[in-house]
């Protein structure tokens, strides 16, 4: 049997997979905007990762779905929350992982880890716009950028404005005072980017959190976030490097997939049939 | 003929009221508010005089409300919008003991005594979640216009049940539920019951007494009003002049002012 599996992270915004080779190593990955055809944007990410490493569709031996969208897609012999695929991305990259915050477009999740990358406790926000990447979206859309411009905006920021952050809508109002008594836009996202902070701050206490942090999610592409939790925190992060960030959880579903294929091979028979990777059903 | 006013600088749009000594409305005006507020201020002001036939010296008193108000420059001084739209909605339906306002950007319930005096009041100040932004969210995500919202939730058969609170992820719960089939009317429905929803909670917090003033831009929504008297389960008073009522009950208090102040005067006018 074929050591390569796929993790496919079916998120709020985007959907990522990434192809895992043999040697632990990811040998191609891909990303999608989420959109409301779940399935066929995951068929499409999972098929431009294969492709990107190299090998045929039915080299990939398994493949584990997560994310918010994960039970509404096809692909994925088995899925995870996003929570463990999380986890094993996280420690597969940073060992010494015992905190991590993900901030996705649509979620903030923080979770403290045990031994083996076991979840022992989280706190999420789904809820409430001002926790996630939609409140910088907005703020930047409010004063008349698109989200790829937050990063190069935001880098010019001499000093930041104060921002609330209690509403993403009511945000609105308050960008349009700041810009009306001479704030720089620069100056503005960059007090959005200390207010999400705050929270994530908050969130992460709320698990007991303790070092080593690590940093995931579309959110952490703005370095500006990295460095402002570092400071909020006054603890050295742990980012993955590039666009990395996004494919954390996608890497820990792959290697989920590995683990259980390793599982298939060690174990009996009898055990060996629930862990094998789903069949088309036969005919009744 | 003495003259007062009251200006309601809201978060969308700034309204002005003048009225006369037997506290009738006399003049009105509507602008967008806009990034200047004190500019916008003063063009409801100063449409309202034109309107009005008023010359600026005519109004002897200008009371300032909503969000805006210390951005009135030219006013006189200011009272909370709380206490305006309590103050305008007895004014227009004397019965009124529990008044919901929505607006642009917030909820209110108010309760209020026979005299227009608050008693308790509850409002969403951190989360748009349940005011006029989310038709706005829903009219932007749909192509709609927000005026046709009403009508077209009206036609819905078989609501949607919307179940994001805020009002950013409801844009695209909204378009999600488009994507799986469903019809725009029905979608718009659920999102008029989810508002009223929201809002009658917040009236249930002040305690809900007949009769209810529904007052705010908001209140100009037929489907608005229907899905909230379900929620609430009584009629609503609902006025075509509804989003005028904090400012003109700022005018009221500026009258009061007006009238007050020229106590004394009777003796003169017998002299």
């Amino acid at each position: 049997m074929s050591a390569w599996t796929a993790g496919i992270d079916v998120g709020s915004t985007y959907t990522k997979a990434v192809v895992l080779g043999p040697d632990l190593a990811i040998a191609g990955r891909a990303m999608r905007p989420t959109g409301f055809q779940l399935s066929r944007v995951a068929g499409e990410a999972l098929a431009a990762a294969v492709a990107e490493a190299g090998i045929a569709p039915s080299d990939v031996a398994y493949t584990v779905a997560t994310g918010f969208g994960r039970h509404q897609v096809a692909v994925g012999d088995v899925k995870v929350t996003d929570l463990t695929a999380a986890a094993r991305g996280a420690t597969l990259l940073f060992p010494g992982t015992r905190t991590i915050l993900d901030v996705g477009g649509q979620t903030m999740k923080a979770s403290r880890l045990g031994e083996g990358a076991k979840v022992r406790s989280f706190r999420l926000n789904d809820k409430c716009a001002a926790g996630t990447g939609a409140f910088l979206e907005k703020t930047a859309r409010y004063m008349g950028y698109g989200t790829t411009e937050i990063g190069p905006l935001v880098a010019t920021s001499k000093a930041a404005t104060p921002i609330s952050g209690v509403c993403a809508v009511f945000a609105e109002s308050e960008v349009i005072n700041q810009l009306s008594q001479g704030s720089a836009p620069a100056d503005i996202m960059h007090g959005a980017i200390v207010s999400l902070v705050g929270r994530s701050v908050q969130l992460m206490k709320r698990v007991g959190m303790e070092p080593e942090f690590t940093l995931i999610g579309g959110i952490l592409r703005f370095e500006l976030m990295a460095a402002e939790v570092r400071a909020q925190l006054g603890a050295a992060v742990n980012v993955p490097p590039g666009d990395l960030v996004q494919f954390t959880a996608a890497l820990g579903a792959a290697l989920l997939g590995r683990r259980r294929l390793e599982r298939l091979a060690a174990a009996p028979l009898a055990e060996a049939a629930s862990l094998r990777p789903a069949a088309p059903a036969p005919p009744a | 003929m003495a003259y007062a006013a009251g200006v309601d600088v809201g978060s969308t749009q700034t309204k002005a009221v003048i009225v006369d000594e037997r506290r009738r409305i006399v003049a009105r005006s509507l602008t967008m508010t806009g990034a200047n507020v004190t500019r916008a201020a003063e063009e409801a002001f100063a449409e309202a005089l034109r309107s009005g036939n008023l010359e600026d010296e005519e109004v002897e008193y200008v009371v300032g409300t909503g969000y805006g108000r210390y951005k009135v420059t030219f006013g006189n001084t200011q009272v909370t919008e709380i206490s305006c739209h309590g103050r305008g909605a007895v004014q227009m339906f004397p019965r009124t003991r529990t008044v919901v306002d929505m607006g642009g950007q917030d909820t209110k319930a108010i309760r209020v005594a026979p005299t227009g005096e608050i008693q308790d009041f509850c409002m969403n100040d951190k989360c748009a979640a349940g005011t006029g932004r989310f038709l706005g969210a829903a009219a932007a995500a749909l192509d709609i216009p927000l005026d046709a919202l009403g009508a077209t939730a009206l036609r819905g058969e078989k609501a949607v049940k919307i179940s994001t609170t805020c009002t950013v992820f409801a844009e695209s719960e909204v378009l999600a539920w488009l994507g799986r089939g469903k019809k725009i009317e029905d979608i718009l429905l659920g999102v008029h019951q989810s508002i009223a929803g929201r809002s009658a909670g917040l009236a249930r917090r002040v305690g809900i007494e007949a009769e209810v003033t529904f007052t705010g831009g908001v209140a100009k929504n037929a489907a608005m009003v229907e899905t909230l008297t379900r929620a609430i389960g009584a009629p609503l008073n609902v006025s075509e002049e509804s989003h005028y009522m904090g400012a003109l009950g700022a005018a009221l208090f500026a009258l009061d002012h007006v009238l007050g102040a020229r106590e004394p005067a009777p003796a003169r006018e017998i002299a």
